[in-house]
This record gives structure tokens, sequence and C-alpha cells, in this order.
């Protein structure tokens, strides 16, 4: 699946770019820095956007266009920022065939965002993820670490609105 | 060297150890097919188009990455097996590939098209998903269009080459693609316009902006004067576009053609290198006899100079103020030529003919040109002239040859030696050492300059002084001498850089050749030869034996690096770093 990238404002502190550095320093000499690097950065940054990427070619000396390359060539990297709440769903096997397609895209339509993207307001991200383990309770989704099983379409919204008003 | 005796296809061979299948098979007279592999810059193996089968391997091997190692190798190449694999693969290629091929840039010569034609494939065999891209058309000189694309990734090697690597391979699976960061436009990105990803594309993906239309509109207008002038090396490479042999020099044919269609004046560039030289000769010895700062770099090359401008933007200073052979001789066609043909300028179209893409950007950048009038309005490749020859019906391999019109006919051996590495260096050489020494002298071959070598490096004395020069082609090349500058560790005084790897007789307008040509052949020293040959055979080889370069200093400008020479030839730069987005 193509990367989504954020339009969602860049909001990096001096303390992440200072932490972004000291990552970037210990790996300098390392072949194949930019994966390692990548790494620490979306740990600090939760994300790796154009501003994050471009500190890290810089510091590494590499093309921002190698350093993209990587960043949307593994799915664990991700171009758009976490909401506050970020809803998992489950496509491993057991959840798919019990309707979990549907329950993303009820989801999608529902906050007007694809999968891997953050609403404008930065409340709500929308990742589809791989089995998470608990087929038992197949379909299932995480909000952060809440879990919500045996699921069905019409009670998405439900489950959206308890976070809006938290 | 160890020699292995090997077996390709049944017959006896003997290669030196180590010898891919690829080398090995095009030594024997075998061309095996190949649509990624660019020799020295991308051996990847990626195509598959090149597989072949070794006796006791376990699968098919990739020919161009696959090292013969062991005596006693069978090599075959021309299976039922591998005739299958390779047209299967080349079906799957065209399942998600723009089959519109008769409106394509590329059609009758795109590597796709004729392995497709060699293989007899099934263009509807594999039908389904197809990616759509929207066509890039952000930049002056180039139009990309990925759903011409194969993956094939000549194009991202082309530009890390460049040590510009704009472009990469994004995304994976069915959603790769070649592209820019962050999915940013060709327009916003740092490219330098070389073209060099235009060159080995071998689809038709990456193409530049055909601007033939506004020529041919240009020369159909009663109201304008259209002068079109060709740069030196168009003369060494348009010939390919008509099937004669790389490096036949087609001048007297090419200035037949531009005749027949239909412009009013035909100029040499030439002309214009020789008043190079006059400037930027004359801006070097002031340079180096008043302290002024050094190294010197040239400042032909309108892709070098965006680069120096993009990644090396504090050394601007060292680059010569003088405007390119190209503009200045547009500056003088609006000026010196409108004046004495009582042309009012305006009236005056400019067409260029250039081996460069990157001269479709330069005559459009600011501080080039006067009263709201560039100095160049449109500016075509070789590849593009030929177009144009194709299309008015010449048949320009049975043209008789003509010359150049004069005031701007002449081109000197200097002149014609700058579209290859080395050239400019050479012509400037040739004058200088004429001025500091006061003396004609007679030994004006600077063989040291010459030559495809990565960087060349010469000491010259002249007249008492030591003058220590350096040139390169190509900008992975530049960027060692530039690095050097910037650690003030650079013995040089004059540094000529070229951004095309053996400069402009392999530029991104020059005229396509397919991957197993540019694999096997020394493109660039057969093109090169044509120059050099001319340079022998002309009857002024120094810039300022040039009658008309006398002439027009006599009448108009004064003398080199007057006020006046300044105001119409020479230039500025901008600095504009390395910026992603608008």
């Amino acid at each position: 699946m193509q990367k989504k990238i954020s339009s969602i404002p860049f909001s990096g502190t001096p303390e992440q770019e200072a932490k972004l550095k000291e990552a970037i320093a210990a790996h300098i000499d390392d072949p194949g820095a930019v994966m390692p690097v990548l790494q620490e950065a979306q740990e600090i940054y939760g994300y790796l956007p154009i501003e994050v990427q471009q500190m890290v070619a810089e510091g590494l000396n590499v093309p921002l266009e190698e350093v993209y390359g990587v960043s949307t060539f593994y799915s664990q990297f991700a171009l758009s920022p976490k909401g506050k709440y970020n809803i998992s769903v489950c496509l491993g096997t057991a959840c798919y065939v019990k309707g979990s397609g549907d329950i993303l895209n009820k989801l999608s339509e529902l906050l007007g965002i694809d999968p891997e993207e953050c609403t404008p307001d930065g409340q709500f991200s929308l990742t589809a993820c791989r089995c998470i383990g608990a087929c038992g309770l197949a379909p299932v989704l995480t909000v952060n670490d809440d879990v919500y099983g045996r699921l069905t379409v019409d009670q998405v919204e439900g489950i959206i609105d308890k976070y809006k008003n938290a | 060297m160890e020699m292995l005796n090997i077996k390709i296809n049944g017959k006896d061979y003997q290669v030196e150890k180590n010898t891919t299948i690829l080398e090995a098979c095009n030594k024997f007279g075998i061309k095996i097919p190949t649509l990624c592999y660019l020799k020295e810059i991308n051996e990847i193996g990626a195509c598959r188009m090149c597989l072949c089968e070794v006796k006791g391997a376990r699968s098919l091997v990739a020919a161009c990455v696959y090292p013969i190692d062991r005596d006693g190798t069978e090599i075959f190449t021309n299976t039922p097996q591998i005739r299958k694999y390779r047209k299967t693969n080349l079906e799957l290629l065209l399942s998600n590939h723009d089959k519109k091929c008769l409106s394509c840039p590329r059609n009758d010569n795109c590597e796709l098209q004729k392995l497709c034609l060699e293989y007899g494939v099934d263009e509807t065999k594999f039908q389904g998903e197809e990616t759509k891209y929207e066509e890039d058309h952000t930049t002056l000189h180039l139009v990309r269009n990925n759903n011409k694309c194969i993956l094939c990734r000549r194009c991202v090697a082309a530009c890390k080459n460049q040590y510009v690597s704009v472009i990469g391979a994004n995304n994976r699976g069915f959603d790769s693609e070649i592209s820019c960061a962050f999915d940013l436009e060709l327009g916003d990105v740092p490219c330098v316009s070389c073209g060099q990803c235009t060159v080995v594309c071998p689809t038709g993906a990456l193409v530049e902006r055909d601007d033939t239309d506004k020529v041919f509109d240009a020369i159909a207008d009663p109201a304008k004067h259209v002068v079109v002038h060709t740069a030196p090396s168009i003369r060494a490479t348009l010939g390919e576009c008509f099937g004669m042999p790389i490096g036949t020099n087609v001048k007297g044919k090419m200035v037949a053609a531009l005749k027949l269609l239909g412009f009013d004046k035909v100029f040499d560039t030439n002309f214009g290198a020789d008043l190079t030289i006059m400037e930027e000769g004359t801006e070097f010895i002031q340079r180096f006899t008043t302290g002024g700062t050094l190294p010197m770099i040239t400042s032909c090359s309108p892709g070098w100079i965006k680069f120096c401008e993009h990644y090396y933007p504090d050394l601007i200073p060292h680059l010569s103020t003088c405007k390119s052979p190209q503009q200045m001789q547009g500056a003088m066609i609006k000026s010196y030529y409108a004046e004495k043909a009582g042309i009012d300028p305006k009236d005056i179209v400019v067409v260029s003919v250039m081996p460069c893409i990157a001269k479709k950007f330069e005559i459009q950048r600011d501080d080039q040109g006067r009263d709201g009038m560039q100095d160049n309005d449109i500016s075509i490749s070789t590849r593009e002239l030929a177009k144009m020859i194709k299309t008015a019906g010449i048949q320009f391999t049975e043209l008789e040859d003509e010359e150049f019109d004069p005031l701007m006919s002449v081109g000197t051996g200097a002149a014609t030696i700058f579209g290859a590495t080395g050239g400019v260096m050479e012509a400037a050489l040739r004058t200088v050492a004429d001025v500091l020494t006061g003396e004609d002298l007679k030994q004006i071959d600077y063989n040291e300059v010459r030559g495809t070598d990565d960087i060349k490096e010469a000491t010259y004395e002249i007249a008492g002084n030591t003058v220590k020069v350096a040139v390169t082609s190509g900008l992975k090349n530049a960027a060692k001498l530039l690095d050097e500058i910037r650690a003030g560790k650079s013995p040089y005084q004059f540094i000529e850089v070229m951004c095309c790897p053996g400069g402009c007789v392999n530029g991104g307008g020059q005229p396509i050749q397919p991957g197993h040509v540019r694999n096997f052949t020394d493109l660039k020293a057969l093109r090169a030869k044509a120059l050099y040959d001319d340079d022998l055979s002309l009857t002024y080889r120094k810039s300022h034996d040039n009658p008309e370069i006398k002439a027009i200093y006599d009448d108009y400008l004064e003398a080199p690096g007057s006020h006046k020479a300044h105001e119409l030839l020479h230039t500025s730069y901008v600095e504009r770093g390395v910026k992603y987005g608008k």
C-alpha cells in the first residue's frame, strides 16, 4: 500500500531535535545507518515527516530521496502522526473473515480519513494492523490500550463517540 | 591474468576469469537482451531480461551480473526455455504499461518496444489492474510519464552518478514507483536539469520537453525573423539520428537541413564559443594577475551552474561571470546582428540547437537577456532537431553540404572542441598563452586535458607564470574538486567543469543510443574524435584569430571585458541551496 503523507503541520520541539542529533551521531559511521536512525527518529517523533527526514538526510549526508525510499519500503515506518486515540483494526485472517474489513471501512467513513492517516484535529488516527493474537474475539479493534471484540459494524459509531466525549 | 575455457551454446571460447556472461557474449558477437543494465552505474540484475542457462546451476542466471569463475563453464543463451521466460517477462512488463506506442515520443526508439518485436509478444496476455500516474510537466526541461516506466532504475543510477539523487524507488510491491521524496514534483526538488535520465531511459517515461512546435510556428509566422544557431557538438552527433556511424561530422548537411527548414539565418554557436574564450580568458588573466578569486571555474554548462547553486552555493564566487556560448550568441544576435541587419530585435526569434536540455532552463534564467527580451527564445536538443528534419521530409543523408551565414559563421578549432570535456580549457589556454607571452605560439595542442578520464590535471609554464589546471566532467567528479576548494586545499588556478560525463558530446539532449550500444561502445570518445578532427581541419584554431571575432570587438564591443561586453556577455548567479517543496 502506498504510504500516506501527512498534511498536519510539523510541531517538533528542540528537545526532540537534540535527541535525534544524538541518534545520528551514534550511527554516523555505521554502514546502512539510515534504517536504525529512522527507527530512533520514529521513536522520538512518532512518525517521519519531511522535516525529520531532512534532518536525517543532512545528518547522515545521504540524499533525502534515499531516506524517503527506505521509509516508504518498510511498513513499520509511518509518514503520518498517530492521533490522541489510535484506532487499530485487526485485518488478520480470523478477523478478516469475520468482517473486520467492513469495520475498517465504516471507521474510515465516520472519521473522514483513510487507514494510516490522522484527523486534522489530531484526535484520531486509523491503522490497519496484522493479527494481534486475539482471534477468539474476532473481529477485534484496539483504541490505544483498550480492546473491543466480537464487533459489528453498527457498534463502531458508539466507540468513537465514547472517545470524542472523553 | 587467469584465462578460462568455456563453452557458449556448444562452442569453445576463452575468457578472463570473472568476466560476466554478458560481457563475454558481447565479445563473441552474441547479443543478450538487457533493460536495466548500465555498465558501471547500474549493475543490479533486476529486469531479468538477460537470463541465461549455466549448466549445473539451480536456476537461470542474470548474465549481466554473473561472473564466469570456473573452467569448463557451459552457458546457453538461446534455448526454448530461455526464450519463453524472456517473452513472459516482457508480457508481464506490458501488463502494467501504457501501451499507446503510436503517440509515445519514444516510438521507434524504445528498447522495450524493440524487444517485444524480437520476442513476438502478445501485449494482451496478462490483463489486470494498472497503475495510473499524472504526467509531471513542472520543469522547463523534461516531462515525466510514469505510466511508461518499467522500474529498471537506470534513471536513478544516472541521477545518483551526478550526485543529485532527486529521484529514486519509493513504496513497494505493485505501488513501487520512481519518484521524488514526499511525492514532490520534479519542479520542486533540486534537480539540476542535466537530462542524463532522459538519455538512459529505455522507454518514454522520461523525455525532453518537446519545443519543436514552437519553432515550426515561429518559422511559419511571416512577421518573425527566425535565426538559428547550433552548438559545437551537434555536428558530431546529429548524423546518428539518421543511421550514420557514431562520430560522423555532419556540419555541412546540418546547415543545409536548417536552411531547408526555413530559418532566415543559420549561425554557428562556435562563434559564441570563441567569444566566450575572449571574455573568459580575459577574466582569468585579470583574476590571475590581480589576486582575484581562484580557482576560477568555467560557466558554460547550465546543469553544472545549477548544481553549484544548489549544492555548493558558497563557491559561487569561483564561477566565471561569463554567460555560456548559447547566451552570448543570442545576446549578439539580438544586438549586433539586429543592428547590422536593420531588424528590430523584438521581431527576431532566436532558436538554439543544443546537446543539452538544461539549456531550456538557462534561456529563461534571470540576468540573461535585456529590455524584457530573452537572449534566446527557444532551445531545442539534437533529438528535437532530428525530429523536425524528419517531419519536414528532408532526406538528410542525401543533402549537399552548405555553409553557415556570414557575420557569425566562423568558428575556430578552439570553439569546436568546446563540445568535449577538456575543450573549453584547451581553447582558453590557447588564447591565454598567446596573450601572456605576446607571441603567436605554434604548440597549441594541450593533450593533457583531453580524454575521458574522471579528473585530468596539468601544470603549464606560461610567460614565467605557473598555471595549474584541472578538468572534469560528470558532477560526481566535480564534487571532488569542489570539496577540495571548500577545504582550502585546491592547488588549481583554473578548473573546467562540464555537467555531463564526457562533456556535451554525451549531453542530456544528444541522440539516444540503446543500452547495448552505450555499454559496449565508447560513445564519448567516438563523438569527441569528430570534434578534435574538425579542430585540425580548420584554418583558425585560436579564438582570438577568428576574423569575425576581431570584427565584433572592433565594430561593436570595443575590447574583451569592456563595459559593453560586461553588459551583454556576463551574468550573475543565485544561491539556491538544497530546498525541497515550493
